[in-house]
Parts: structure tokens; sequence; C-alpha cells
């Protein structure tokens, strides 16, 4: 019993050491605040369209049968500008369908930096005073969804998307191969 | 005098709220619940200050939906519900008790009552064995001590 006592602490020791093992090699994030709308229906969207002359964002425009990605964007944000040409390469060399929000920006100038780097969005919309980005739980601009065929999302990135999600997530999901 | 000033301006100095005049509710009532709830919810991207204490761009339209919910007739409750149907518990400071959070609630309960059982136990146990008088001398120590005191 005494013994067991004497043994204690490097118990102790090693849980914590063990801990943080796990914590380092997992890629467990501490400050990732999760997101609750994976695996649910997209939230509703109803915005008017950012460029001038197209039909409005709808529910309808992400439930097309295929997978559709939904961007936030703001010309005012610079991570915006470092994710901007992999949504290029999305549209042009995979045909990628993607959905642009441009958030708390003014219409002119969201038009403007589209003009400017190259326009990827299929669709786009406004979100001037950022209610459906709260309907859709973000937390700030870049933030990006992956949506399925049937309307759900799949994924949820809160800042710029990255040759490594494009590469480990976004194409597989394209091709249907992520659940 | 001045010294004086100062403490009296210290004492009733208000926290500084990130909540704008233009946002405040004209019903006094409504903003006083609204406050309340802006307090316990959590910003979502500075970690751990209220809704009420940042200014954050989100922080802000959160501040506005909670008011906009009170207006539309919502409970406490309600607007509680809605904020974590976008964003989780996370948004809650005060995290609920639920299956996940035992833990967290009962963690540090349960290691006081484990470490207050020990401490209980083991000072019943010292109680317990009786304290017995030493054994008297044999002559062969009796000789050594006698020895070792003249030396």
């Amino acid at each position: 019993m005494r013994r067991l006592l004497f043994i204690l602490p490097l118990l102790t020791l090693a849980l914590m050491a063990g801990f943080f093992a796990w914590s380092l090699t997992s890629g467990r994030d501490p400050a990732s605040i999760g997101s609750v709308v994976v695996g649910r229906p997209a939230p509703k969207l109803d915005l008017p369209a950012l460029r001038p002359g197209e039909p409005p964002l709808t529910d309808e425009s992400l439930r097309t049968g295929k997978p559709v990605i939904v961007n936030f964007f703001a010309s005012w944000c610079t991570p915006c500008l470092a994710e901007h040409p992999l949504f290029t390469r999305l549209r042009e060399r995979e045909g990628a369908t993607i959905v642009g929000i441009a958030w708390k920006n003014k219409r002119d100038d969201a038009t403007a930096w589209l003009k400017k780097l190259g326009d990827p969005f299929k669709l786009a919309g406004l979100d001037l005073d950022g209610k459906t980005g709260l309907d859709w739980g973000l937390s700030g601009v870049p933030e990006t969804y992956l949506i399925d065929g049937a309307g759900i999302v799949r994924r949820h990135y809160r800042g710029p998307i990255t040759e490594r999600d494009l590469n480990e997530t976004i194409l597989p999901f394209l091709k249907g191969a992520v659940k | 005098m001045r010294g004086l000033l100062c403490l009296l301006a210290l004492l009733f100095a208000l926290p500084a709220l990130a909540v704008e005049p233009s946002e405040i509710l004209p019903d006094p009532a409504l903003e006083a619940r609204a406050r309340e709830i802006g307090r316990s919810l959590r910003c979502v991207v500075c970690q751990n200050q209220s809704i009420d204490d940042s200014s954050a761009e989100v922080a802000r339209d959160m501040r506005r939906a909670v008011r906009e919910r009170l207006t539309a007739g919502d409970s406490d409750g309600d607007v509680f519900a809605y904020m974590v149907a976008r964003y989780g518990d996370y948004v809650l400071l005060k995290p609920p008790f639920k299956a996940g959070t035992l833990i967290l609630w009962l963690g540090a309960p349960l290691v006081l009552l484990v470490a207050g059982a020990a401490l209980l136990l083991a000072a019943r146990r010292r109680r317990a064995t009786p304290i017995v008088a030493p054994k008297p001398l044999d002559e062969e120590e009796r000789r050594r001590l006698d020895a070792l005191l003249k030396g």
C-alpha cells in the first residue's frame, strides 16, 4: 500500500506526459471553436446578388444535387487574398461550383476586387449587414463550407483554405469521396 | 484634495463596454436584459471576452441579434438557444451541465471528496495505533549507555 503511494507521482507524470504528447501530435487545436453546422442542412440563404442583373441567392442555389463550395469573403480581408488563387484553380481546373458571399463589404468594393483578381464564383451574394453570416455561425472572413448534393454541410473551414486542404479534402470531396 | 478626487474617480469608474450608444434599445428594461445576456455570451473571435466587452465585428452583430430577438418577444432562454444553434456551447461563458461537461463540473468536487476521504482514513488509522511505552533496557544496553555517558 505504502509502496503504491510512492508510484503515484510517477504515474501522474506519465499521465501528463501522455496527454501533452497526444496534444502535440494529434493536431488538436485548443483555439478551435468548432462548428455546429457540420452534418446539418445548410443554413438559410436569402441574399441579393452581388453582381448586377443576376438572380438572388436562395436555398435552391445550394440544392443542386452536386457538391457546392460556399466561401465568405471581403475585399478588405487579407487572408482572402491568400486563398483566392485556390478558388480560381478549383473553378478552372476542376469545374467546381463555388458560391461567393461578400461579407460586410460594399458592393462596389467587392466587385472591383473580383474584377482585379478574377471571379471564380458561379453565384455571388452580398451580406452587407452580416445577418446571414450569423445564421451560418460565421466568426469572420474568410470561411468556407463544403456542402454535398443533398444540401448537408460536410466541412467548415475557419480561416483561409490551404493547398493541403485542397489536396486532402476538397478535391476528394468534389469527387464524392468525402462524407 | 486631488488624491481624493482621483480616488472618487476610480471608485465610480464604469467598466469599459464595447456596446455603442447607437445599439442601445430605447426600452431600459429590455436593454438591461440584453446586457445581462451579453455578459454571458462569449465572443467567437476573442477566446475569453463577452460580446459586451468585445469590439469585434462579429460581437457587434451578436449584440444586435440579441436585441432583435428580445424586441421580437423572445425569452432569455430563447436568445441563448438562438446563439447555441449557430455557434454551439462555445458561446456560453458558463458551460451547460451535461454528459460532455461532467468532468468539468464534477472533477474538482470529486478530487476534494477523494482527498478528504483519504485524509480522514489516515487520521483515523493513526489514532487507532496505540502508543506503546518503550521496552526497558536490558543489562547489555545499560552497560553500554553507562560507558557512553561516562566517556
